[in-house]
């Protein structure tokens, strides 16, 4: 026999491979994780023109795991109970080892929590990234937001300081408003007739664990329906839609994420917390802002502070809910009604017993139920009303750059309402800042409500097919 | 979008600069508190004066004695000269005077101290333990410019003597100056009665200590933190510049 005939039918030795591709290999034969992370991230394409405002969701999901660890660490020295809750903290802050450190990372991450959020939800503004196809992607963005706030508000009590006791009192009765199931609903709320032990037990299971678990789950939703239909970008244009690249089967402006997006994104990370740290080890409490000054008193129900202020991400709600007095709330039925007369041949005909019904109910009820119940449904609409921009915006291109100029002084307006009414939220009312506040409400309701109109009568530029630098 | 960015920055820049200052309700003029943490001889007298003349009545209790390591003192000297409450260093600086009782004397249970320098400033405390002055109207027969009808005596009058608020309206040209209101623009002062043991220097250089003390109380580790701080922003500085020229590099192909 000759030695070629035998080794011809043989199948080669199999190259011996690395353990850790083994490893891969069975983890693979086993759950998906490969393809998991390639569709994820891997070997997710995305636009190569992402700009500065882009930085921001990797910063938010950053901050986010900078607030799960070190609220872990904090849960095992706090204690919620209204008698040891204040000097737990301070225990923290004093004699747990690198307990103040832990402890300011929290606290200044909980502000720079919202404005990487609120950064964050300016660019979709800006791009118009909340457009189709990524309706879905902006729907669990706004419920992220939504609990944010949840989590912002319940984990505020926990110090027990005084502005900790007072801004829950405050808004908790927010709901003792409501007609009729108000005051019970508030006590329920409560699990007492005042903030007390109850409350600030229950507060906590709120915020170390029912909301975040959900805020996790809508983190994973809205990444998984972003790379779904792929990111959006500063001119609009859908990659998806390119031709591909015939030597690199990419969409012509489409590039790998991973490492590209990668190192863009660490670098942000840096960049980011060097300005967190600047704040946390020299100004931590920026100025009774992150930290309010009153909040190192210790709760005291028997002692109502002269002017109770929420933390600054919470103002610009707080000042339209302050805004709303019976003379804004004749100012939103008369604007009721031009507005449904303004758009009254835009409704389809079989809708139109039904607008003319809900707004005969809302007239009465602006006659009849008092304006604070109006200043918590405004509040609450304030935030809500972001959920329907997807189909509220009218316009043919997603981007500002392509927008004309009935959308950027609309977004100029709406901005700079924004920052008044939360520095307004601030401070004490006076007459001149509560007719400011007014305005500032209408105004911020004026881009959402009539962005169907100024969205459709607005002059545009055609997108481009390929991005600009 | 970079002149957004832009403004962005300049924006954020702005608003730091308009933090609110915290300010006496009075509308009195805050005098500023020279305090300086890292003296620990200035520390240490002012531990002396809150023993001496606070902790009778207000309590310390979220720091323990033997925290007072940390501005020079051994627990030998911690034990001997500031001991008066507590058998143990490991105790905390309690006032021996319950919450009952303070509120029985003086109609408000003293507070707590360790944290109202955090609460109220430097320079509101600094302002308020100089400017208590005489008055036969209230319970105590002292009243205050910064914090008016307090329940607290002026504990420290021996040592700044006795003064009285006079409020005189201004004059311009023999006339007395008008506000706009229809009223006069008014101006308060304190006047000295009779003199203390010590000298007004002396006096605002103790108050000081005394207030120094009290910030170091409010985060005894407020200068570690600050140390620790430059080091960190020096590693993220070659961090940035770092994941830059990273991030460039891996660029450096896209077009």
């Amino acid at each position: 026999m000759a030695k070629g005939t035998t080794n011809a039918g043989a199948t080669p030795p199999p190259v011996k491979q690395h353990w850790a591709n083994q490893l891969l290999d069975w983890v693979n034969a086993r759950f998906p994780l490969t393809p998991l992370w390639e569709s994820q991230w891997g070997k997710y394409i995305a636009p190569k023109n992402f700009n500065f405002w882009y930085y921001f969701g990797s910063l938010a999901a950053m901050v986010l795991a900078l607030q799960i660890i070190t609220g872990i660490f904090l849960t095992m020295n706090y204690k919620p109970d209204a008698a040891l809750a204040f000097a737990s903290v301070e225990y923290i802050m004093r004699e747990v080892p690198w307990g103040w450190l832990i402890r300011y990372m929290h606290s200044t991450g909980a502000s720079a929590f919202f404005i990487v959020v609120y950064l964050h939800m300016f660019r979709a503004l800006l791009y118009g990234s909340y457009r189709k196809p990524r309706e879905l992607t902006w729907i669990f963005g706004c419920l992220i937001f939504l609990c944010l706030m949840a989590e912002g508000f319940f984990g505020y009590l926990l110090p027990w300081g005084q502005m900790s006791y007072w801004g829950a009192q405050v808004i908790v009765n927010l709901f003792a408003a409501i007609p009729v199931i108000g005051p019970d609903l508030a006590i329920w709320i409560r699990g007492d007739y005042v903030i007390g032990d109850a409350t600030l037990n229950r507060f906590y299971a709120f915020h170390v664990i029912a909301v975040p678990l959900v805020l996790i789950g809508l983190v994973a939703a809205h990444l998984m329906a972003l790379h779904e239909t792929g990111s959006n970008n500063p001119d609009g244009v859908e990659i998806k839609e390119q031709p591909k690249d015939p030597a690199t089967g990419l969409p012509l402006d489409g590039i790998y994420s991973h490492p590209l997006y990668s190192v863009k994104d660490v670098f942000g990370m840096t960049v980011f917390l060097l300005v967190f740290s600047v704040i946390m080890f020299f100004a931590p409490e920026m100025g009774g802002y992150f930290i309010e000054y009153n909040n190192f008193i210790p709760a005291d129900p028997l002692q109502t502070p002269a002017h109770i202020a929420p933390v600054w991400y919470f103002t610009p709600y707080y000042s339209i809910l302050r805004a709303t007095t019976t003379e804004l709330v004749y100012v939103l039925a008369a604007g009721l009604v031009v507005l449904v007369g303004f758009y009254w041949r835009e409704i389809p005909g079989k809708l139109r017993p039904i607008v003319l019904g809900a707004t005969a109910v809302l007239l009465v009820g602006f006659y009849f139920v008092e304006a604070k119940v109006w200043g918590v449904v405004l509040m609450g609409a304030a935030v809500l009303i972001f959920f329907l921009l997807p189909w509220l915006d009218r316009a043919p291109v997603k981007s500002i750059r392509y927008k004309g100029p009935l959308y950027k002084c609309a977004l100029a307006i709406f901005v700079v309402a924004f920052l008044v009414l939360g520095y307004l939220g601030t401070e004490a009312p006076t007459e001149m800042f509560t007719r400011i506040a007014q305005v500032g409400t209408l105004l911020y309701f004026g881009f959402f409500v009539l962005m169907p109109w100024y969205s459709k009568v607005d002059s545009y530029k055609p997108e481009p097919a390929r991005v600009t630098k | 979008m970079k002149r957004l960015s832009r403004i962005l920055v300049v924006a954020a820049l702005g608003l730091a600069a308009a933090l609110p200052a915290r300010a006496a309700e009075t509308g009195w003029k805050l005098d500023r508190a020279e305090v300086d943490v890292a003296d620990k001889a200035s520390l240490q007298s002012g531990a002396r004066t809150f023993v001496n003349y606070c902790l009778g009545c207000h309590g310390a209790s979220l720091v323990r004695y033997n925290a007072l390591r940390a501005i020079g003192l051994t627990d030998e000297q911690i034990k001997d000269n500031l001991m008066f409450t507590a058998e143990k260093v490991g105790q905390p600086i309690a006032t021996a005077l319950t919450a009952k009782d303070g509120k029985a004397w003086f109609g408000v249970a003293p507070p707590d101290l360790s944290v109202i320098a955090r609460s109220r400033g430097a320079d509101w405390l600094y302002t308020y333990l100089r400017t208590f002055y005489r008055d036969p109207s209230t319970a105590t027969g002292w009243n205050n410019a910064v914090f008016p009808n307090v329940g607290m005596p002026h504990v420290l009058w021996k040592l700044q003597g006795e003064r009285a608020l006079k409020t005189e309206e201004v004059m311009r040209d023999g006339k007395p100056l008008s506000d706009g209101h229809g009223g006069t623009v008014q101006v308060s002062k304190l006047e000295l009665l009779s003199p203390g043991t010590m000298s007004a220097l002396d006096y605002d250089r103790m108050t000081r200590d005394l207030v120094a003390f009290l910030v170091w109380m409010g985060e005894p580790h407020q200068l570690a933190r600050k140390q620790l701080g430059v080091w960190v922003l020096f590693a993220l500085t070659i961090l940035v510049f770092m994941t830059y020229f990273l991030y460039k590099s891996y660029w450096k192909n896209v077009h």
